[in-house]
């Protein structure tokens, strides 16, 4: 695996999904989820992106370089985060039916192989895509580099040298900080940074900035689904609704009725 | 494993957990999970110590231990590492879903060349599951191909194995500093509150309480009920307090006995991750607020009035 030998530029690669809206109430239509809704970044790419943006501003990072893998409409994200400060952007484009059945382990794979390409210093990503929910991507693209995995940041310190970073993660009860050397990937949480809005002067620059457009079936990644889903549907909704009127009703109930005081 | 008319069962490994309070709640789930599956359930753990805390959990037969500076921290490359020199003739790998269990399960699927599934709520059969998408909106069944199936198992959907009335033999197994990490420090930020996961009951705050300084209310009700204390994402987003107190799609999910939501309107993120609570009370100035609908009492009224008498008058 080459790594590029001028510390001194460095490269950030921010991967990001472009997934229903955040506040969509998700619909399940004939066995599949309704996805002729609104699409956004998704939030934790947000932070990515602003992640990435911070060290340029501070003069460690010398190029930002989105990343998407989705349909020709997931460009918006792209132009978000080239707006949000991006210098280009690459956009695998997959068919819808391609994109539907896309798996988390291809998803990595394809950055993987981009990694011969655009050899990132620093890979952001956000901890966690909003849709599919399962949290997963920057892992598995840290152990097919063979590269340090940062997840769940909520702060970052580059070296001065810039070989190493420090993540400070949240884990279960607090945080853990680690040191990692570089090529590494950071999965990027809620207290990391509050992303950039994109000013419209911004996203009228980002729609001239380059986008290098790949063909998701032409990237060389089996795209054989390895998860069947056997069925889709909305959850069965808990029953409540109950009320009472003031507090003295609600500790008689607790204790007499539900019997959890 | 038994073919034929049989049904298929498993070689299931646990990627267990140990805090000072014993085997973790989030364990404890996966190792049910892992007996549903059913087959041998082998746990595979950090440190002597947590072994033989482990091996008195019902239904494991074995726990496999590496021991050392290189497993202290639950970096996940080193665990990853010590997993995969064990992996071979296991037909699944289950791990909780904390931070370590969804920090490894992601890369062992990269380096076992297999699709995990995160947060698996429900086992159908050894390769059939029900996991939840879109915070918990959509729910899928799925059925997964691959050789060895890997999944992190949502706690609140499995009750806790016993953690006792086991005698499983322990065995150290290799482990080593892969080197690309490096612990530098930890900071606990809980108190002496009860533990979010482990917790019967948990008081929880919103956006509704308007203001950091009203926290206190909600600590003060929290501490008269010995309960946990938990947040939605926008009161952690806005820094009110720490983010290991969140609850929610891209928190923790929890089922404590009973959940008091105070100041929380029930947005689908949230709610996702305290469904499944026994008994819901919702405490919010808003009665078309989503939270009412959902909760088994729901008291119109504005928590920073409600909140503290319901803590004097307990």
């Amino acid at each position: 695996m080459l790594r590029r030998t001028l510390a001194s530029n460095m490269r950030a690669v921010v991967g990001v999904k472009h997934t229903v809206d955040y506040n969509i109430k998700v619909k399940v239509k004939d066995g599949k989820v309704a996805k002729d809704v609104k699409h956004s970044m998704n939030p934790f790419c947000e932070i990515a992106t602003e992640a990435a943006m911070k060290l340029k501003e501070a003069g460690v990072v010398t190029e930002i370089v989105a990343v998407t893998i989705g349909n020709a409409k997931a460009a918006e994200s792209l132009t978000k985060a080239m707006a949000m400060g991006a210098d280009r952007s690459v956009h695998v484009v997959g068919e819808q039916a391609e994109i539907d059945g896309l798996e988390t382990l291809q998803v990595a794979k394809v950055f993987a192989k981009l990694h011969e390409e655009l050899q990132g210093d620093i890979y952001f990503m956000g901890k966690q895509a909003i849709d599919d929910d399962q949290c997963h991507v920057p892992q598995m693209v840290s152990a097919l580099l063979n590269i340090p995995q940062g997840t769940f940041a909520a702060g970052l310190k580059v070296a001065d040298d810039k070989s190493s970073i420090e993540v400070t993660r949240e884990v279960d009860d607090g945080s853990q900080t680690l040191s990692m050397k570089l090529p590494a990937v950071v999965s990027c949480d809620l207290r990391l940074n509050t992303p950039r809005f994109a000013t419209l002067p911004n996203i009228m620059k980002a729609k001239k900035k380059p986008i290098d457009k790949k063909k998701l079936s032409e990237m060389g990644i089996d795209l054989t689904p390895r998860v069947e889903v056997v069925e889709c549907a909305q959850p069965v909704e808990r029953q409540g609704g109950g009320k009472v009127a003031d507090v003295d009703e609600l500790i008689n109930k607790l204790k007499n009725e539900a019997k959890v005081l | 494993m038994f073919r034929g008319s049989r049904r298929v069962l498993g070689n299931v490994m646990v990627l267990a957990q140990v805090n000072a309070k014993g085997v973790t709640p989030a364990s404890l789930s996966a190792f049910t999970a892992a007996q549903q599956i059913g087959g041998d359930v082998t746990a595979l753990v950090s440190g002597k110590a947590a072994a033989e805390t482990v091996s008195k959990v019902s239904g494991v037969s074995k726990v496999l231990y590496g021991e050392g500076s290189s497993v202290e921290h639950d970096l996940a490359e080193n665990i990853t590492n010590m997993v995969l020199g064990k992996a071979e003739g296991f037909t699944h790998i289950l791990a909780p879903s904390s931070a370590m269990g969804k920090s490894v399960a992601p890369r062992l699927g990269a380096l076992l060349d297999a699709q995990p599934l995160t947060d698996v709520a429900e086992i159908h059969s050894e390769d059939t599951f029900t996991r939840g998408t879109y915070a918990g909106n959509v729910v899928t069944k799925v059925k997964s191909n691959d050789k060895v199936k890997i999944m992190t198992v949502r706690g609140a959907s499995f009750d806790k194995a016993a953690a006792e009335g086991g005698s499983a033999a322990v065995e150290e197994i290799p482990s080593s500093e892969s080197g690309q990490s490096a612990f530098v420090s930890a900071a606990s930020a809980s108190s002496d509150k009860p533990d979010l996961q482990s917790a019967d009951v948990i008081v929880s705050g919103g956006r509704g309480m308007k203001d950091p300084s009203n926290w206190h209310l909600i600590e003060s009700l929290a501490g008269k009920m010995n309960a946990a204390v938990g947040a939605t994402r926008a009161v952690v987003d806005a820094e009110w307090v720490a983010s290991d107190l969140q609850v929610g799609q891209t928190g923790k999910i929890v089922a404590p006995q009973l959940y008091v939501a105070c100041g929380i309107s029930g947005a689908i993120q949230h709610v996702t991750g305290m469904k499944d609570s026994k008994t819901i009370v919702a405490i919010n100035t808003d009665e078309e607020a989503p939270i009412m609908a959902l909760a088994d009492y729901g008291l119109v009224a504005d928590a920073l009035k409600a909140v503290p008498e319901m803590t004097e008058k307990l």
